[in-house]
């Protein structure tokens, strides 16, 4: 057996090294002051805090909305929100580290989900991956993920989108997929999940 | 013998999602009976129905109704729309082609149990039937279906879309509440249940999409009278998620009680030409596997629990005689040991641990010792943890060692002797 790797602080889990420098006071609510925050990031923020009987529920709708607005949740981007929100950053990032959907490094403009769970890889998701990586050959704009379970096993083998469902795809499909993003026109638009209609013949009777 | 869909009954009629179809339709209908009624009434009709949780727990929806304690407090409804098991996507379905169904479900619920806040909890995967659920609450609101004074009468209640981020765990009721309240979506020690304590600490009714949006119907026809659908301890229609190794993969609406080969073979295709069903999991992912001499159970949740498995989220996932069972187990361990939150040793450890005897096993590094201490973590998973997370890979992982251990031997073997040929080249 290979020796368990460690890491710097001697530990087996990762995370210590860069998380948390010792000598730093840990950052407080920043200061509006100090902080310039975007008015419309500003206005969709404090919109979606009255949304709810306790301000903390909108941390999920406000990061999505920076992420929107700068790509990922950048520092930058948390600090706006915890700005507006009245909050840490370091609430912020404990959350946003949580979720699949929010990202934590800069990302391609385009995010491509390819379902690789059960349904979709036994109907072939795996190959449909890989083709797609293949067909957009490293463009930085595309996001490419694996993801969980997406909900749309009835047009297995699928793929999300910037963030609307396409399915059922060939693996030729994927090639076209990259060719109309890169084209910036609406992807595989025959594929799209809003054309299908129930598989249930008895429904609609 | 089929029975007339409800639910699916104009599912694909054009425009649905608008608020004018909805109506012409005969929608709302039900709301105006349910304010009509004592919150009481609207309770005895949901018992009386016999309608058991759509999610996947299968618990009686008017019982969990009316453990709400009575009070001055602020109270909470949550439709559960984080639809994330493997294999389910027919609250998908159900919101983009007919929103003003869960809605008018949601305020009916929302008036038995005598809550002021409601919420729609969606998965932020599900953006497209977010906004179609965007538009047809602004229409409700707008029309006087929800928020104050519902229909001019004395009762209120605010109706709010939330967005999840991307995570399985959300989809429990207590992960799901914290995540709601702008946390991380961990799950929460119970007792206390969220009807005693849930949302902001106050008492909370959680139900899924598909329970909720079979309300109207029900107040529609009178408890009794949905009752005498399905079986006994089943009563009703459920919709059930078809996917995997079959010919016609979708949603179908089905009496409960059906035979489950109905509905794998008369409406959903079976498998394709020339093949035959390996295994199948009943209800999601999380469910125990079921073999090709399981295929005559009755679907309903005493008939499958009988079985040794669980009706959960009513998704069917085929898997044909063409994928090996190593393939099928390693996929789903490495699904939970992705979405374990973290929180508890035994479903963060146990995920882990399993995923890697998995991948010895297909290395062919494995010892025949391995199969029996794999089916050991999966026993140890089980009930140890705060949520059912861990519980939900340990039980289809331990029934497919149970049922399948030749095959997974056979492939240890092979595995083996191909490391051996490989290693004397």
């Amino acid at each position: 057996m290979s020796a368990v790797k460690r890491y710097q602080h001697g530990s087996r889990v990762p995370g210590w090294d860069q998380a948390a420098d010792l000598d730093k006071d840990p950052a407080g609510v920043p200061d509006p002051a100090l902080v310039e925050v975007p008015a419309a990031l500003r206005a969709e923020i404090e919109e979606a805090m009255a949304r709810y009987p306790e301000r903390h529920s909108a941390a999920l709708p406000a990061l999505a909305a920076a992420q929107r607005l700068h790509g990922w949740c950048s520092p930058e981007a948390i600090e706006q929100v915890a700005c507006v929100m009245r909050v840490t950053p370091a609430y912020l990032s404990s959350v946003a580290s949580f979720y699949d959907m929010f990202e934590l490094e800069p990302v391609g403009r385009h995010s491509v989900y390819v379902c690789t769970n059960i349904s979709c890889s036994l109907r072939g998701a795996d190959a449909l991956y890989d083709a797609i990586e293949t067909a957009a050959a490293g463009d930085r704009q595309i996001n490419l993920r694996h993801f969980e379970c997406l909900g749309a096993c009835d047009i297995a083998p699928m793929v999300s989108v910037d963030h609307l469902y396409y399915g059922p795809l060939e693996l030729a499909d994927a090639q076209r997929l990259i060719d109309d993003l890169q084209a910036g026109r609406e992807p595989i638009p025959d594929l799209a999940l809003a054309r299908l209609r129930s598989a249930d013949p008895d429904a609609n009777s | 013998m089929r029975t007339a869909p409800i639910l699916l009954h104009d599912i694909d009629e054009p425009g649905l999602a608008s608020l004018a179809v909805y109506e012409r339709r005969g929608g709302y209908q039900s709301l105006r009976k349910a304010l009509a009624m004592e919150p009481s009434a609207v309770l005895a009709e949901l018992d009386a129905s016999g309608l058991r949780g759509r999610g996947g727990a299968g618990f009686p929806a008017g019982r969990k109704a009316a453990f709400l304690p009575q009070g001055d407090m602020d109270r909470y409804l949550v439709c559960n729309a984080d639809e994330s098991e493997p294999g389910t996507f027919k609250d998908r379905e159900l919101m983009q082609k007919s929103p003003h169904m869960l809605i008018e479900g949601i305020m009916i619920a929302a008036h038995a149990a005598q809550t002021n806040h409601a919420f729609i909890y969606i998965r932020g995967e599900y953006e497209a039937q977010a906004r179609i659920l965007d538009l047809a609450l602004a229409e409700a609101a707008a029309a006087g279906y929800t928020g104050e004074h519902v229909l001019g009468g004395d009762f209120s209640c605010s109706l709010v879309l939330h967005r999840g981020a991307g995570a399985y765990i959300c989809g429990e009721e207590t992960g799901l509440l914290d995540s709601l309240e702008g946390k991380r979506g961990n799950p929460r020690l119970k007792p206390p249940f969220p009807a005693i304590q849930g949302l902001y600490q106050g008492p909370t009714l959680i139900n899924n999409v598909e329970t909720l949006s079979t309300m109207p119907h029900i107040i529609a026809m009178g408890g009794a009278e949905y009752a005498k659908l399905g079986v006994s301890g089943s009563a009703g229609t459920k919709v059930v998620s078809v996917s995997g190794h079959v010919q016609r993969p979708g949603n179908y609406e089905i009496e409960l009680g059906t035979p489950s080969r109905e509905i794998i073979f008369d409406l959903a295709g079976g498998p394709p030409e020339g093949r035959a069903v390996k295994l199948w999991f009943p209800g999601g992912s999380s469910s125990p596997v079921l073999t090709a001499a399981d295929l005559d159970v009755p679907y309903d949740f005493d008939s499958l629990a009988k079985a040794g498995t669980m009706l959960g989220s009513g998704a069917i996932i085929v898997v044909d005689d063409s994928t090996p069972v190593l393939d099928v187990a390693l996929k789903l361990a490495k699904f939970y040991r992705h979405e374990s939150c973290g929180k508890c040793t035994p479903c963060r450890e146990g995920t882990n641990w399993t995923v890697r005897m998995l991948e010895r096993i297909d290395a062919g590094e494995a010892t025949p010792m391995d199969l029996d201490i794999m089916s050991s973590v999966q026993e140890h998973i089980i009930g140890n943890c705060l949520c059912v997370l861990g519980d939900a890979m340990a039980m289809p992982i331990g029934s497919m060692i149970a049922k399948f251990r030749g095959e997974f031997e056979a492939h240890m073997q092979s595995r083996q002797l191909a490391g051996a040929g490989a290693g004397a080249l």
